[in-house]
């Protein structure tokens, strides 16, 4: 038996301490933008923070897109609750209000990472430390990752882990393409110029998967390849095909344990058999914008309807 | 005169109790001690990151210091002691009854009528209701200090919600660990089963009605309350759920958890949440800690509080002067364990005596609990004394008055060896259809050199308790 408070405490911490590390990955990708000469840096900037999904909290901080601002911003500014500073401390205090549904190695990786990064991030990064530090919050969410993989019972809290951790995951790899989707679209000439190399690395390298897209497909960049490693390729970890799969088994325990389904399953089976059409030309042809856009619509309902199924409040 | 030292006194050198202990420490060597010190120190800081981080704010840096040597009672004491509380507590969950029903105290004159009738802890909401199997305080920590080799009193007896039970337990796993030699040398009796007799105690007092398998839950004021830790820790010990006001409802006559499957019944609640935050449509309408309508369910029989609400005026120090008199009214004997002498500055008498001698005296408000609002005469100036008389004389019922006790020391481990401090003993009491007392407790000590304040907001620290089985 779980309390509803403890579901929701549980699917929060973990889309937290994903949250943290997408934001850390997602500075990475714009660092590595921004050092290419081919392109504007604030336009890349921005790219970073519309992917991160804060544009309007960015603006009303600062003027300027630039590497000290949306770095500072996304890094350790409390008022933006997507920061990595907030987002440790969320996931903290929402790992401290279900205590007692962690094992004992979970809760300490999740107390020690806050505990490291409060030191860390707690005056302004020197541009020259951010790589430092964006490789320990990896580091550090990485650890928490390993901790609940080796020890946690795959029970109901288990599940609602899981959930929790793929619908955000969803949604990020969703805004990160939506952001870009643009230099994904078939040109004329099929082949990118160096410009657009550029851009397709990046988002490839803001979900770590610069390398492992080589072992999969060949050497060159393809944008129908990236889109389709990222969409539907089903042993891709971050794409949203490998996140509904995880999310459809969770939710399956969940009503084969409690002998109910809900309409939380119902939107999950739908997002799952568009993910399922085999070709990412489909995709293309009902034009990419218009499924991303309703792929982010449609998850972000699941995770109201989560909540609402199982009594988070 | 100097203190009581319960390992060893100056007038008949090394107690009994402390024999096992004295050789085996005379082998130690004092850099392995030091080292162990050190090592109780990260031991705590490991499972300790528990201790630290359930505190407040950058509480990453607080822990409750912990002293290696051992407090020891002998089996002998402990049993006296024991015997002192049992009749202690007896008399306790009488007297709530009686105060909440006949009366009959009243009627015959042994305290005054104003002291309950008018008294804030007074809960005119619980007259007339009997508590399931009629206990009201279920888990009591009297804490009670030693003056020499054969006199105990009772400091306080916080029968409604005493704290501490999770540092006993984890005093005791932390010294396993740093000495499991000590504990094949010495026969110490356990205290790791306190979690599961805590379990049954309460499993007992289930409503009439409710079949053998109640369901327990304990319920926090939240995770910012400076006690979660302990909240958290017996609920994972006990195998309960730990919920808060905003899990609970009243759902058709029973008090409800919300869970990802629906409302499931609650049985028996081990509130820490104070009486008044626990039910807001009684009590105090602002509360968002409580449940509404939860007293309505309690008077209907239908669900177990522990402990029972109004249990509170038990620690009121006015109360706490006629435990004497209330023992012997309901147990028709007298009290085995002795109160301190205590003067009401209610009474004129008293009164002018406590302001002759404030500087002698320790001064408590009768509500007060963890050292606040109180005076201690010997450690204060002229200035604070002078102050204090004011406050005294414009509210004298609001006042007691306790002679400056010489607490019993025992021996910490400094960095010049062994030194003597002051400490005072709360061991747990559980009621239901019977009274345990897990052998043990929780020992407070004052690492000042010299220093009477135990408590841990003020330089206090803890220790093991041995009770021997000998």
């Amino acid at each position: 038996m779980l309390l509803g408070r403890t579901a929701n405490g549980i699917y929060w911490m973990n889309r937290y301490i994903e949250r943290a590390e997408n934001m850390a990955r997602l500075i990475d990708a714009g660092m590595r933008m921004a050092l290419t000469r081919t392109s504007s840096s604030a336009d890349e900037w921005t790219s970073v923070i519309l992917s991160a999904g804060v544009e309007s909290a960015f603006r009303q901080r600062h003027d300027e897109f630039s590497a000290e601002t949306v770095t500072d911003f996304l890094l350790r500014d409390t008022s933006n609750p997507s920061s990595v500073m907030s987002a440790i401390e969320t996931a903290r205090n929402n790992g401290r209000m279900v205590r007692t549904a962690l094992t004992r190695e979970t809760w300490e990786s999740i107390n020690e990472a806050w505990m490291s990064l409060k030191r860390m991030l707690g005056s302004p990064v020197d541009q020259r430390d951010v790589p430092a530090v964006l490789d320990a919050i990896k580091r550090e969410t990485a650890l928490i990752r390993g901790a609940f993989h080796g020890t946690m019972l795959r029970n109901e809290i288990f599940d609602f882990s899981q959930i929790g951790t793929f619908v955000e995951r969803a949604d990020n790899t969703a805004r990160i393409l939506d952001v870009k989707y643009y230099v994904l679209l078939p040109s004329i000439s099929w082949v990118g110029s160096t410009l657009d190399n550029y851009q397709w690395e990046s988002i490839l390298r803001s979900v770590s998967a610069h390398r492992s897209y080589r072992w999969v497909y060949e050497a060159d960049y393809r944008p129908a390849n990236i889109a389709d490693y990222l969409i539907l390729n089903n042993r891709m970890p971050r794409s949203l095909a490998y996140c509904y799969r995880n999310i459809a088994e969770s939710l399956a325990y969940l009503a084969d344990d409690y002998g109910a389904l809900h309409p939380c399953h119902k939107t999950a089976g739908e997002t799952m058999a568009k993910l399922e059409v085999g070709n990412v030309k489909t995709i293309f042809d009902a034009g990419l914008h218009e499924f991303l856009s309703c792929f982010i619509r449609d998850n972000y309902r699941l995770g109201d309807e989560v909540a609402q199924d199982y009594r988070f409040h | 005169m100097a203190a009581f030292d319960e390992m060893l006194p100056e007038t008949t050198g090394l107690r009994k109790p402390y024999t096992g202990y004295d050789d085996w420490f005379k082998d130690q060597d004092a850099a392995r001690l030091t080292e162990k010190m050190r090592d109780a120190e990260r031991v705590f800081r490991k499972t300790g990151i528990t201790f630290a981080v359930y505190g407040e704010e950058e509480a990453a840096e607080r822990l409750i210091p912990f002293d290696i040597v051992p407090r020891i009672i002998s089996g002998q004491e402990w049993r006296r002691l024991t015997q002192g509380i049992e009749q202690r507590v007896q008399a306790l969950n009488a007297f709530l009854d009686d105060i909440y029903h006949r009366q009959e105290i009243l009627r015959a004159g042994r305290i005054p009528r104003e002291l309950i009738a008018s008294n804030v802890a007074f809960l005119p909401e619980m007259i007339g209701v009997r508590p399931p199997g009629g206990v009201y305080t279920h888990i009591i920590g009297t804490d009670i200090v030693r003056i020499n080799e054969n006199e105990f009193y009772v400091l306080e007896d916080n029968a409604r919600t005493p704290s501490g039970v999770s540092y006993m337990l984890e005093n005791r796993e932390t010294m396993m660990q740093l000495f499991p030699e000590l504990f094949q040398r010495i026969k110490v009796r356990p205290v790791e089963n306190y979690p599961q007799l805590l379990r049954q105690s309460l499993g007992a007092v289930r409503p009439d009605g409710v079949k053998d398998a109640p369901t327990i839950a304990v319920l926090t004021p939240g995770s910012f309350n400076s006690a979660y830790f302990e909240h958290a820790f017996l609920a994972d010990q006990m195998g309960v759920q730990l919920v808060e006001g905003s899990d609970l409802r009243v759902v058709d006559g029973h008090v409800a958890m919300r869970t990802t499957e629906g409302y499931k019944q609650i049985d028996v609640l081990y509130r820490r949440v104070d009486d008044a935050y626990l039910d807001p449509l009684t009590f105090r309408p602002d509360s968002a800690l409580g449940v509404p309508g939860i007293m309505d369910v309690y008077r209907a029989g239908n669900i177990t509080i522990a402990n029972a609400p109004g249990t509170g005026i038990c620690d009121d120090k006015a109360i706490y002067s006629y435990m004497p008199e209330i023992i012997e009214f309901y147990t028709g004997r007298k009290a085995m364990l002795g109160n301190i002498p205590t003067w009401r500055c209610s009474e004129p008498d008293s009164l002018k005596y406590v302001l002759e001698h404030l500087d002698e005296l320790v001064v408590k408000e009768v509500h007060g609990s963890g050292g606040y609002g109180m005076l201690v005469g010997p450690a204060a100036s002229k200035k604070e004394c002078e102050a204090f008389s004011q406050k005294l004389k414009a509210r004298p019922a609001n006042y007691i008055a306790q002679p400056t006790l010489s607490l019993s020391t025992c021996p910490i481990l400094t960095e010049k060896g062994l030194a003597p401090r002051h400490v005072d003993l709360r061991p747990f009491v559980l009621v239901s259809d019977r009274i345990q007392i897990v052998p043990g407790g929780l020992t407070r000590v004052a690492l000042k050199e010299g220093s009477l304040v135990v408590n841990s907001s003020q330089g206090g620290g803890t220790k093991d308790t041995w009770v021997l089985d000998d």
